[in-house]
């Protein structure tokens, strides 16, 4: 990090018609295809722990999500997180889940977050606490993820808080929200995904798709619906480990719905995580066949070390490397 | 009470129509109201409406009735109480993710909304609930609040 000249934790300029100075609308405006990772945030106070997760990715994301206590476990926060990020120029998406707080400390985070770089924001409902590590604590679920994006909206647009006091510099966030293709009622969905875009969501990060013919008809109606000229939508990934941690996924966890043709699989595998990973690259070429994606969300839990492979063999990055701290070095001396 | 519930849910469109002649009936009594106090009748009125809302809709008594846009089916009623559903979490029977053993209240929601009047209310963003308003009567709101736009509207 000794460049004198420029700090990549400064912010780029604010390009004509972009709602953020970030990375990820830069890429998603110019027609590129992005690409998105989870990352898992450290249950320790270790800047480094962070930093060393970040690496994992260098070189194949265009912006990684900061996850906000998902599955209701306790890690270190989503806003430090992206905050560390943003320091050395990385390109975060700050997640919120309206499990753990209210109204009052959700949109100071949100000023406080986009005052320390933070361009990106993904809105959620959130797990139930009873997934969790903390079972027994107070769920808040003040605002719920359609209100928390048109809270983020108002703030920014308006340049005020949901009480109408005035904010004297708005945060200039890309705002982002959630969808389940793989969830009932299918029908409706389409049309929850036009109610987010008109509460304020920019882009859309969806659950793991396992199930290829779930987006396709998620993806045709909102097609018809005229929605995909109003927002990116980025299906979520991810590899498997094996026919075990498929089947516990399915059974214990809602709303990710796994194909019998694809626990077969691992279950025939001579190396199911091998496997795992060939069919998370297998989905990701079939999904940006799929006309009107954007790109591709890779949640790689517990195999964070294998998303660059999967990006590689996926070849959905046609040669291009997308920024991280360091790469102009790189090509300096290539 | 999940089977009044979804009763309620299946008749929604008969529910909004005794609805949409209740209202009037509400609006005709605002002189007797004004000249009773709405601060004396709010505990009565409360009662009455919590007992009926309460069998038909397990109604939460929120304050600011939703259930004209979700299908008769009351979204206080969703364990992360969410006014913008169904979250991305229902499974695949179509029931709660938290609590296994209860029809997901939004999957009901639109089951219900597509029976209504307006179909495309369901649509509409819903504001963060006013907790302010919680026990109290949404009956006496939508009388007082329409009367004094009213008044606010002959002000001016």
């Amino acid at each position: 990090m000794s460049t004198s000249t420029h700090n990549p934790g400064s912010p780029l300029p604010q390009l004509e018609g972009h709602s953020s100075t970030g990375r990820l609308e830069r890429v998603l405006r110019s027609g590129q295809f992005a690409v998105t990772a989870e990352l898992a945030p450290p249950d320790s106070a270790l800047a480094e722990d962070v930093y060393e997760r970040a690496r994992l990715f260098d070189g194949y994301v265009d912006g990684m999500n900061a996850t906000d206590g998902s599955g209701a476990h306790c890690h270190m926060s989503s806003v430090a997180m992206c905050a560390l990020l943003t320091n050395i120029g990385y390109s975060p998406v700050l997640q919120i889940s309206c499990r753990d707080k209210n109204r009052i400390a959700i949109q100071g985070d949100v000023l406080g977050a986009a005052a320390m770089g933070v361009s990106n924001v993904l809105c959620l409902s959130g797990d139930g606490v009873q997934v969790g590590d903390h079972p027994e604590a107070k769920p808040v679920f003040d605002l719920d993820s359609m209100s928390l994006l048109e809270t983020i909206r108002i703030m920014r647009d308006e340049s005020r808080f949901l009480s109408g006091r005035p904010i004297t510099t708005p945060p200039q966030m890309f705002i982002g929200g959630a969808e389940n293709p793989s969830a009932p009622p299918f029908d409706y969905r389409p049309h929850r995904l036009a109610k987010k875009i008109a509460a304020g969501a920019q882009f859309i990060q969806t659950q793991y798709v396992f199930d290829i013919e779930h987006l396709r008809v998620f993806m045709a109606k909102s097609r018809d619906l005229g929605l995909l000229e109003q927002c990116f939508i980025i299906p979520g990934v991810g590899p498997l480990a094996s026919a075990r941690t498929a089947l516990w996924i399915r059974n214990n966890v809602p709303g990710i719905h796994i194909p019998d043709t694809i626990i077969k699989r691992l279950e025939t595998a001579k190396e199911p995580k091998q496997e795992g990973r060939k069919i998370c690259v297998e989905l990701i070429q079939q999904i940006r066949e799929i006309e009107g994606v954007s790109g591709v969300h890779v949640m790689a839990y517990r195999q964070e070390e294998a998303v660059g492979e999967i990006i590689q063999q996926s070849g959905v990055l046609d040669g291009r490397v997308p920024w991280y701290p360091g790469c102009e070095l790189q090509s300096n001396s290539a | 009470m999940n089977k009044i519930r979804q009763w309620s849910v299946t008749h929604s469109r008969k529910l909004e129509g005794l609805y949409h002649n209740f209202e009037p009936l509400l609006m005709k009594l605002h002189p007797l109201f004004k000249k009773l106090g709405y601060g004396r009748l709010e505990k009565p009125v409360r009662v009455v409406e919590k007992a009926i809302k309460g069998l038909m809709f397990d109604c939460q008594m929120c304050g600011k009735c939703a259930l004209g846009s979700t299908g008769m089916s009351c979204p206080m009623n969703c364990p992360k109480s969410i006014r913008n559903g169904p979250c991305g979490g229902v499974r695949l029977n179509g029931n709660c993710e938290i609590k296994p053993e209860m029809r997901c209240v939004w999957v009901e929601a639109w089951r219900g909304s597509q029976q209504m009047r307006d179909t495309a209310a369901i649509q509409q963003v819903q504001i963060p609930v006013n907790h302010l308003l919680k026990d109290s009567s949404s009956w006496l709101r939508v009388v007082r609040e329409d009367f004094a736009a009213r008044d606010n509207e002959a002000a001016q």
